[in-house]
């Protein structure tokens, strides 16, 4: 196939919180490819939405991404200009507010008739009961998943699929803003739009997904979260280019990143984004087909190059998944460091005097005591590893934390670490501590005939 | 012939990744040559081990020869994850590198050749 009937599809962000500068590279290869391109974000984790639904009850203008305009603005101008349609869950809970202040953008920048469109139809708090749905089990067992009365939800929210998306832009639409999809559906609509794919060619549906799914967390498949010196080196992190997949029309694409940028893309970055957060590799459930990885092939065909094939689709599964928050524990976390001569016992002194304080008070908290520095992330609530420690540690981190369903025990039981500048062992110091409310999630199957997607475009 | 114990660091790479309380890692190998000892020595139940101590009930393992690959599927791993965990890694992401911590064996004649494989 000829290059220039390949469509390139671009990811400016990979996550909340990601790189604002990283469109740039993305949207500039694009427009001097002379082919056509699309560039999504995707910036909706599982509990943004219900932190966006409290945002938006406070202020009806807010509930979408807080930092919409840094990422957008900037390449908004390129975007329109080269005809690279904008696609973003960006939206959150609100994707009405974020389509007005993406059109108060474009204005300032000189563009006052550009087309947006928002998918509507994921919020389904209003219109279900959790009485009427099936607990999803794919999470296996988290804490407190069962049922919660209706009532208290915060907000549920149902993954739509790519169908929206592709309508939107097939009617026209520059930028399309949804609230909850599923990841791989932002990559996959424009795909589809693009190459008119039919809604049962699985094959051609999977790779779509597949592409999304590489794209989705942004530089993760282009040499973030990658690094690991001596072993596996990344040249220039601090300037990862994201990633852009040249797709052609029979679904094969080249995974590759904007010249120039740091980072790299091989085999082995792509090996493990094809992984990441995957069960049954056969079986990679999303509203719009089941994709199956278990046959494709990655080649290296040049420098940050990695051509993918052999991806294979199965029909779509007979329910969508929702994701519904509600008010969860409150979360306490203190930590206080020693260092120095006999740092590492002076440490575990401390720990042993708030676990006895704690007790001594009577605390309602459910609690942890880590050893930063020593041990603390791989090992239980319990405390079951063994500590190896050969030597003495430079530095060690004494840290609690606690979960209770009451603000004022958890607030109680920090206090004992601030406590410990004074009444704790000879040379603590840095104490820090913060207090959080939760909110707990729990995964429900939706029959489809519950939700009704749909396009609007602003006026 | 003769081998010597290592890390699995030293001849796979991988990452991990969290849904709920299930944990995914993936394992893979820097090289044809290493695959076999991969697939021979990273079992369900050596995985299981390293995460038994936070009660984790079940390990899948899926082989995807294609990309010299296990993606490994740990149920109940994250103490309840990101809803309850008290732990610093709530998502539990940390734990590519405790299964790249397991010790394996590597044959005498490869070990001079580890790090060049590495280099690809």
């Amino acid at each position: 196939m000829a290059d220039k009937d390949r469509f390139l599809m671009g990811c400016g962000a990979g996550f909340s919180g990601d790189r604002i500068d990283a469109p740039v590279s993305v949207v500039g290869c694009i427009a001097r490819s002379g082919r056509p391109g699309a560039i999504m974000f995707e910036t909706l984790a599982e509990r943004t939405l219900a932190l966006g639904q409290v945002a938006r009850r406070d202020d009806p203008t807010k509930g979408y991404e807080p930092l919409l305009a840094e990422l957008v603005g900037p390449v908004l101008p390129d975007c329109m200009r080269n005809g690279i349609p904008i696609i973003g869950n960006f939206g959150a809970a609100n994707p009405p507010a974020a389509a007005a202040l993406l059109r108060r953008l474009a204005r300032e920048a000189g563009l006052p008739d550009i087309r947006i469109a928002v998918v509507l139809g994921d919020d389904i708090r209003e219109t279900i009961t959790l009485q009427d749905l099936e607990v999803w089990e794919g999470d296996t067992g988290l804490h407190g998943g069962t049922a919660a009365p209706t009532s208290t939800m915060v907000a549920a929210n149902v993954y739509l699929g790519a169908r929206q998306i592709a309508d939107a832009l097939l009617q026209g639409a520059q930028i399309v803003v949804t609230g909850r999809v599923a990841d791989p559906a932002l990559a996959l609509g424009p795909l589809a739009a693009h190459f008119g794919w039919g809604w049962e060619d699985w094959d051609r549906l999977a790779a779509g997904t597949l592409v999304g799914h590489l794209l989705e967390c942004g530089s993760q498949v282009t040499g973030g979260y990658y690094a690991d010196p001596g072993y596996k080196d990344v040249p220039r992190p601090e300037a990862i280019g994201f990633p852009i997949a040249e797709v052609s029309a029979d679904g094969s694409f080249v995974m590759t990143k904007a010249p120039g940028t740091g980072g790299l893309v091989s085999v082995r970055t792509v090996t493990e984004q094809v992984l990441y957060e995957m069960h049954d590799p056969a079986a990679y459930l999303t509203p719009d087909v089941t994709l199956d990885v278990t046959g494709i092939k990655l080649e290296e065909i040049g420098p940050d190059r990695v051509r993918v094939t052999g991806v294979r689709g199965w029909p779509l599964p007979p329910s969508l998944k929702a994701t519904v928050s509600f008010p969860g524990d409150w979360l306490g976390e203190a930590e206080i460091s020693y260092a120095g001569p006999n740092a590492m016992a002076r440490a575990r002194l401390a720990a042993d005097v708030i676990g006895r304080r704690i007790d001594m008070r009577r605390l309602p908290v459910r609690r942890r005591l880590d050893l930063i520095g020593a041990l603390s992330v791989f090992d239980s609530d319990q405390g079951s590893l063994a500590l190896e420690t050969a030597g003495e540690l430079a530095e060690v981190r004494m840290r609690l934390a606690v979960s209770g369903a009451e603000r004022l025990p958890v607030e109680q039981s920090l206090q004992e670490v601030l406590a410990l500048l004074c009444c704790g062992p000879a040379g603590g110091g840095g104490m820090r501590s913060r207090v959080q409310n939760r909110i707990r999630t729990v995964s429900y199957l939706v029959p489809r005939n519950m939700v009704s997607p749909s396009v609007e475009f602003c006026a | 012939m003769s081998a010597a114990t290592v890390p699995l660091h030293e001849i796979a790479h991988g990452r991990a990744g969290d849904k709920g309380n299930r944990l995914n890692v993936s394992v893979i190998a820097y090289s044809a040559e290493l695959w076999p000892l991969i697939l021979a020595q990273v079992t369900e139940d050596r995985v299981h081990d390293l995460f038994r101590h936070r009660g984790a009930t079940r390990v899948v393992r899926y082989v995807l020869p294609n990309l010299r690959a296990l993606n490994l599927v740990i149920d109940e791993v994250l103490e309840g994850g990101v809803n309850s965990s008290l732990n610093l890694d709530v998502h539990g992401k940390t734990n590519s590198f405790r299964v790249l911590g397991m010790p394996v064996e590597v044959p005498d004649a490869l070990l001079p050749r580890l790090a060049a494989m590495r280099r690809g």
